[in-house]
């Protein structure tokens, strides 16, 4: 009997689009095949990798991963222009983590000239990301993107509590927007949704169906992923058709198995490759799973996930 | 092809005689359908019947034992592509390769990390299940020797034979026997050999060819030979091969019955780069792989590869759990905050991990509530207060703790009042509705 392959042909596609300006601007998203399965269709565009930066010098994240930027930390600026530079990211995700009421409480017009200085430092494309604090994102998120305006940033994250006054301000400047839920189809596909009643294009979403750091969550992030990209692809569910954003670093960089020395704990091995390979371990499986846009931290992971697609595309 | 229940009604003697265990011939014969059951606990089926459903009942991807003794493992019998559809059910193999030309010193302390490799998680133990042996001194007593050492130096671990010289196999078979090595290595040239070495021991056979319609090919033959232990080895050599082979392996099994297919697959994994190896094992874990060969076995590469093949093989169905137990956090004093949660594992890690962040030495009661997260639990009636209450009655871990306040979710607030006339003394503290709050929380309180 010969060999038939066992080929499915989806209707639906993943959507694509261009994030930032100018030479450097990049393209996530698109194709009408599950990731990484190219004999049966185009699958999306090489996943997009955005090194994550911050407002503020990163003092709660672990050693292993802080001192690669001990010294450009404490300038957003410099520190992007390191990333791009040096570290030849594709993209920057500024962090805008100092404006939590817990954190630093950095003003709203501190937060806009911090915006505004990294832009002018870096050409590749800008993620601006609110501290996760529902009110104060609202504020901050819409006056970082008065400020890039032009500049086809992303911005995020807009939650089902907030989302309203975020997605206007993406409206009126002309950003993409990651839309963001917590581990549920339902809930990501409600947003998009939501969204979209206000008039915001589907083709100008990315979704972020939260992100869990390998062995704290991971299976639910993956399988949420898989379900979204089928539902896009099989069904195609026009609302779930958006790219997907993995927010890896910041759940990946917090967790005891990137942080416990290996005097306390030597049957887990040596720290510094410990740590590396959680986020880059977690970010390979997220591709497979369907992610077209990652957000990362430590510059040796990102370069083990680019070598591991050189292989994969 | 998979039958219905009332294709395999049919073929039951009807007799609803309940020896299978099941009230009629109809429920006994909806359990097969499903795979619950087996043909062979009904006692009167006739042997015609029984070839046709011992066929339609036969798991999609052939099952099969790697190993022998408490630390063998089982591979094949999926029958899902996506894990949400159902649970993957046997998680793939981890295997280190080494090669015969290694000295006999690096043979054995390379052997010994496998060895060693056992790490606790979760309550799981997980470990580097097996070791292959590649034939690459030419020389089949040389190989033989290597085998048999890697044999005695991890003396629980499957072996692989990772060799196409059916001479060297033979030899390396004799002096290991007792171990059921893996033979992998047949191929288009040998099969013969290879297939007659695996009868009369009764071993695995791994075949290998270049891509998939080539390999189908090989296990046509070896089965027909009558070789049912097979794993399959396309020669996939990037990551993009492993998926797109594995994926066209695994639909081909499970979705069109493709017999030459079903069968459990290994990976070459092996990479110069360790951190690429990782990753591309990452790939292989997702994807459908059985067994995959590394070169490198780091600890921190085997914490993070079992981890991953722990959360890819989860049932999304049942929740992972950690024991009920106070948790002792940053090394607690007698007079540390003493919080409680439910024992669904990514509550734990989640709560654990931002106490853990904090800094704040703390205690962390975690209470058996078979694997719900706290709103869940208390909607089912597994963290209510008189629970509450007897769990903390009942356990003698408080001893420890100098003080009587209790910090509840700030999802369960609507506890407290119950909470404070079911534990008489207890002060009860609602804490944030978040675990992400836990940090401000914490400091706050010992500040």
């Amino acid at each position: 009997m010969a060999y038939v392959i066992p080929k499915e042909n989806f209707s639906g596609k993943v959507l694509e689009m261009t994030l930032g300006a100018g030479d450097k601007a990049a393209v996530v998203g698109g194709g009408s095949a599950l990731p990484f399965h190219s004999f049966e269709g185009e699958g999306s565009t090489r996943p997009l990798i955005a090194l994550e930066i911050q407002d503020v010098p990163p003092s709660d994240w672990p050693d292993e991963v802080k001192k690669q930027y001990s010294s450009v930390s404490d300038d957003p600026a410099g520190w992007a222009k390191y990333c791009q530079n040096d570290l030849g990211a594709k993209a920057v995700a500024l962090r805008l983590v100092g404006t939590h009421p817990d954190r630093e409480n950095r003003s709203v017009e501190d937060a806009v000239g911090t915006v505004k200085a990294v832009l002018d430092a870096v050409d590749v494309p800008l993620i601006i990301l609110g501290s996760n604090h529902v009110e104060k994102d609202s504020q901050v998120l819409v006056a970082a993107a008065e400020a890039a305006s032009g500049k086809n940033c992303v911005i995020g994250k807009a939650q089902e509590a907030n989302y309203k006054t975020i997605v206007a301000a993406a409206l009126a400047n002309n950003h993409k927007l990651i839309a963001m839920s917590e581990l549920d189809i339902n809930l990501a596909k409600q947003l998009n949704i939501l969204i979209g009643q206000m008039g915001f294009s589907s083709d100008r979403v990315l979704t972020d169906p939260m992100c869990s750091a390998l062995g704290y969550g991971l299976e639910y992030t993956y399988s949420v992923m898989e379900r979204i990209r089928l539902a896009a692809l099989a069904q195609n569910d026009t609302t779930m058709q958006p790219p997907i954003v993995g927010d890896v670093g910041m759940y990946v960089w917090k967790i005891k198995e990137v942080m416990a020395p290996e005097t306390d704990l030597p049957e887990w091995g040596a720290i510094e490759e410990r740590g590396i390979a959680w986020e880059s371990i977690t970010a390979t499986s997220l591709m497979v799973a369907g992610v077209n846009l990652l957000i990362m931290r430590h510059p040796k992971a990102v370069e083990g996930v680019n070598k591991t697609l050189d292989e994969l595309t | 092809m998979a039958l219905t229940g009332v294709q395999i009604f049919k073929l039951l003697p009807k007799t609803n005689c309940k020896k299978c265990g099941f009230p009629t011939c109809l429920a006994f014969a909806m359990k097969l359908a499903q795979r619950q059951a087996e043909i062979s606990a009904c006692p009167d089926v006739s042997e015609e019947a029984k070839a046709t459903l011992g066929d339609a009942s036969a798991p999609p991807v052939r099952g099969i034992m790697l190993g022998t003794g408490d630390k063998s493992v089982k591979m094949g019998e999926e029958n899902v592509m996506f894990r949400h559809e159902k649970k993957f059910v046997n998680p793939c193999a981890i295997a280190l390769n080494l090669s015969d030309t290694l000295s006999d010193d690096d043979l054995a302390a390379r052997a010994v990390e496998v060895a060693a490799s056992e790490i606790d998680r979760v309550g799981q133990k997980l470990r580097v299940d097996a070791v292959s042996v590649e034939f690459a001194s030419g020389d089949a007593g040389k190989y033989a020797d290597a085998v048999k050492l890697v044999a005695d130096k991890a003396p629980e671990a499957a072996i692989i034979l990772n060799c196409t010289d059916p001479q060297a196999v033979e030899a390396a078979v004799k002096v290991v026997a007792a171990r059921k090595p893996m033979i992998y290595g047949a191929d288009e040239g040998n099969l013969d050999a290879m297939v007659a070495l695996a009868k009369e021991h009764k071993l695995i056979l791994g075949v290998s060819a270049d891509g998939i319609e080539a390999v189908m090919d090989l296990t046509r033959k070896a089965k027909e030979a009558g070789v049912d232990d097979i794993v399959i080895d396309t020669g996939a050599k990037t990551a993009k091969d492993i998926i797109e082979h594995n994926t066209q392996i695994r639909r081909s099994a499970i979705k069109k019955g493709v017999k030459e297919l079903g069968y459990p697959v290994i990976n070459n994994c092996m990479r110069d780069d360790t951190m690429v190896e990782a990753n591309v094992a990452a790939v292989a874990i997702a994807k459908y792989a059985s067994i995959i060969l590394l070169n490198h076995i780091e600890r921190w590469k085997n914490l993070a590869l079992f981890t991953l093949r722990q959360n890819i093989y989860t049932d999304p169905q049942v929740p992972m759990q950690v024991p009920q137990k106070v948790y002792e956090i940053s090394d607690p004093a007698a007079d540390a905050p003493l919080l409680i949660t439910t024992n669904f594992s990514l509550t734990y890690f989640i709560v654990a991990g931002e106490v853990e962040n904090s800094k704040v030495p703390t205690r962390l009661a975690v209470m058996d509530c078979e694997g719900l997260s706290v709103l869940t639990a208390w909607a089912a009636g597994k963290f209510t207060a008189n629970k509450i209450a007897q769990f903390i009655n009942e356990t003698e871990d408080f001893n420890a703790v100098s003080h009587k306040e209790l910090v509840i979710p700030g999802q369960v607030a609507i506890l407290s009042g119950a909470l404070e006339d079911k534990l008489p003394g207890w002060k009860i503290t609602v804490g944030p509705r978040e675990a992400n709050g836990l940090p401000a929380f914490l400091k706050n309180k010992t500040a």
